[in-house]
């Protein structure tokens, strides 16, 4: 029983270290919380969806006992892609004019009502009942002793895994990586550097968003893909970069981890309904004991 | 590398639109000169300083690098043009590597970036042994020392030091004073703030001393050293700083 509740956890978790990412890299870069950064999960899942849907026609077979085959990686990729355009235009229509106001509030509320309209535009363009990637029923197997899980769960866990390594790779080893990091531990000497600020303020978006869409593109396979999911997983999104500490993108993996696993594990002891909860407790948990986080620097 | 001529003219600058900082300062650093900015707290050295390296907006006045007029240019503009800074505080990147820090400031002349990591190793060779490590991790002296080799990696004809003594023990004042010097002997033009007047004129060709804003007195080094006036706005010592 334990080991199953664990294993929930980590198909949640994989779903919120890659949402977190990209929160705590905007948080920590353009220094406010972006409160519209759920949406971004959420249009990741939905522009997935319609891709997967215009591919369908492909007929293409599914990967051995995975529900779908290539039209639906295809669809990941292009929904990612977009969510990634869809945060590059946010900020420039939005949060660009307000960084140069100076008032950080303005963005923080600013980022609420973006948050509002892009869920709202979802129901708007895709209706408000909830879709899924799949029709088909996938039975759960077992894996290890006492933990059953679908083929499609085992996917989205070495994916969002798989993922991970390579922004990891990315970060140490590439130009824009390196710059990414420079830009977050410290923007003025960035800058005095060489570092053309802007161009990797637009290439974070990017990242931060297209792993926001992989998040939600997992969240629609394992769960279902509804307009307020990304606002609904934007609490223990917070909790886990806070957790994880603002600015550390390894903290953040942890903490997306460490929140689906504790929110599953919950179950045991208390009702379900009380879940959501369980990220609100972790995180002021953490804000009381140490509100560096575990892997952030103390400022 | 060869050093530039900086030479600026009737500088106004500050943090706000009709508060300057700097009034109406006139300056120049001849190529391959060290020129030493003192001055009590508030003075605008700090100021000055960054308005050079366009972290602070000029309001009137010219800011000329080899007869190239750089003043209201973006900051990545200028370290293109070979402006290099060394901020006072948090002047490397913590939770990056030494090797990494000195990367950041190499990839704007990214062809030559392998040839300079060479050159600043030559130059700080306690910075190789340590290039793996965190350099939020390292001692006071060896954190100067990325932070000025990563400004040394930009390749500047000009650097721009802002109080590299600052909070270093007396024994490695004398070791970055020394570093500064070397740093000017491959040919470059360097342009410095600092507290520790005599330990800073002791390696310095000129001296401005600037109060409120503006030049108060500017001269050789040596005769600043001896200048009563000097000593007095610094230590209130009578006769002298040497």
């Amino acid at each position: 029983m334990i080991a199953q509740l664990l294993a929930n956890g980590v198909i949640l978790g994989s779903t919120l270290a890659l949402g977190a990412i990209g929160l705590t890299l905007t948080y920590n870069i353009l220094n406010f919380a972006n409160f519209a950064h759920g949406s971004l999960l959420s249009w990741g899942a939905y522009l997935a969806f319609t891709f997967a849907l215009a591919f369908v026609g492909a007929n293409s077979a599914d990967f051995g006992p995975l529900s779908f085959g290539w039209p639906l990686l295809l669809a990941l990729i292009l929904g990612a892609a977009l969510t990634g355009v869809l945060a590059i235009v946010v900020d420039l229509l939005v949060f660009r004019p307000l960084r140069r106001s100076n008032v950080q509030v303005a963005l923080v509320i600013a980022s609420f009502a973006v948050s509002l309209m892009l869920r709202n535009l979802i129901v708007v363009v895709w209706g408000p009942e909830p879709k899924y990637f799949t029709n088909n029923i996938q039975i759960q197997q077992q894996i290890l002793p006492g933990v059953r899980a679908t083929p499609d769960q085992i996917f989205v866990v070495v994916l969002a895994l798989l993922l991970v390594v390579l922004l990891h790779l990315f970060l140490k080893h590439t130009r824009l990586g390196k710059e990414m990091r420079a830009i977050a531990d410290n923007p003025v000497l960035a800058e005095v550097s060489g570092v053309n600020v802007r161009n990797v303020i637009y290439w974070t978006w990017v990242l931060g968003g297209s792993l926001a869409a992989a998040g939600g593109v997992f969240y629609g396979l394992t769960v279902q893909i509804l307009p307020e999911m990304g606002f609904n997983l934007l609490l223990p999104l917070f909790a886990a970069a806070i957790l994880g500490g603002i600015g550390s993108i390894y903290g953040a993996v942890l903490g997306g981890f460490v929140i689906g696993i504790a929110s599953d594990l919950s179950v045991a002891v208390i009702s379900p309904g009380y879940k959501p909860a369980v990220a609100f407790v972790i995180m002021i948990l953490v804000l009381l004991v140490r509100p560096s986080g575990i892997l952030g620097e103390k400022k | 590398m060869s050093g530039a001529t900086l030479q600026v003219s009737r500088l106004v600058a500050g943090y706000t639109r009709g508060v300057p900082i700097v009034r109406g300062l006139s300056l120049s650093v001849a190529a391959g000169e060290i020129v030493t900015v003192l001055g009590p707290n508030g003075a605008g050295k700090s100021t000055l300083v960054k308005a050079i390296a366009g972290l602070v907006s000029v309001f009137e006045g010219s800011i000329c690098l080899d007869g190239a007029d750089l003043a209201g240019c973006k900051t990545h503009t200028l370290v293109r043009a070979g402006v290099g800074f060394v901020p006072q505080t948090a002047n490397v990147f913590e939770r990056m590597s030494v090797q990494e820090n000195l990367e950041i400031g190499g990839y704007v002349h990214r062809s030559k970036l392998k040839e300079r990591l060479r050159a600043i190793y030559d130059l700080f060779p306690d910075l190789e042994r340590l290039r793996h490590h965190p350099a939020g991790k390292l001692s006071g002296g060896q954190r100067q020392m990325v932070a000025i080799g990563r400004a040394l990696m930009i390749a500047p004809k000009l650097l721009i030091l802002d109080e590299p003594s600052a909070g270093l023990s007396p024994k490695l004042v004398g070791m970055v004073f020394q570093r500064v010097r070397a740093v000017r002997d491959t040919g470059v033009t360097i342009l410095m703030v600092e507290q520790n007047a005599k330990a800073a004129l002791n390696i310095s060709d000129r001296g401005y001393v600037l109060a409120e804003g503006q030049e108060r007195i500017s001269d050789a080094a040596g005769a600043l050293l001896h200048n009563p006036e000097v000593g007095e706005l610094y230590l209130g010592a009578k006769g002298g700083l040497a």
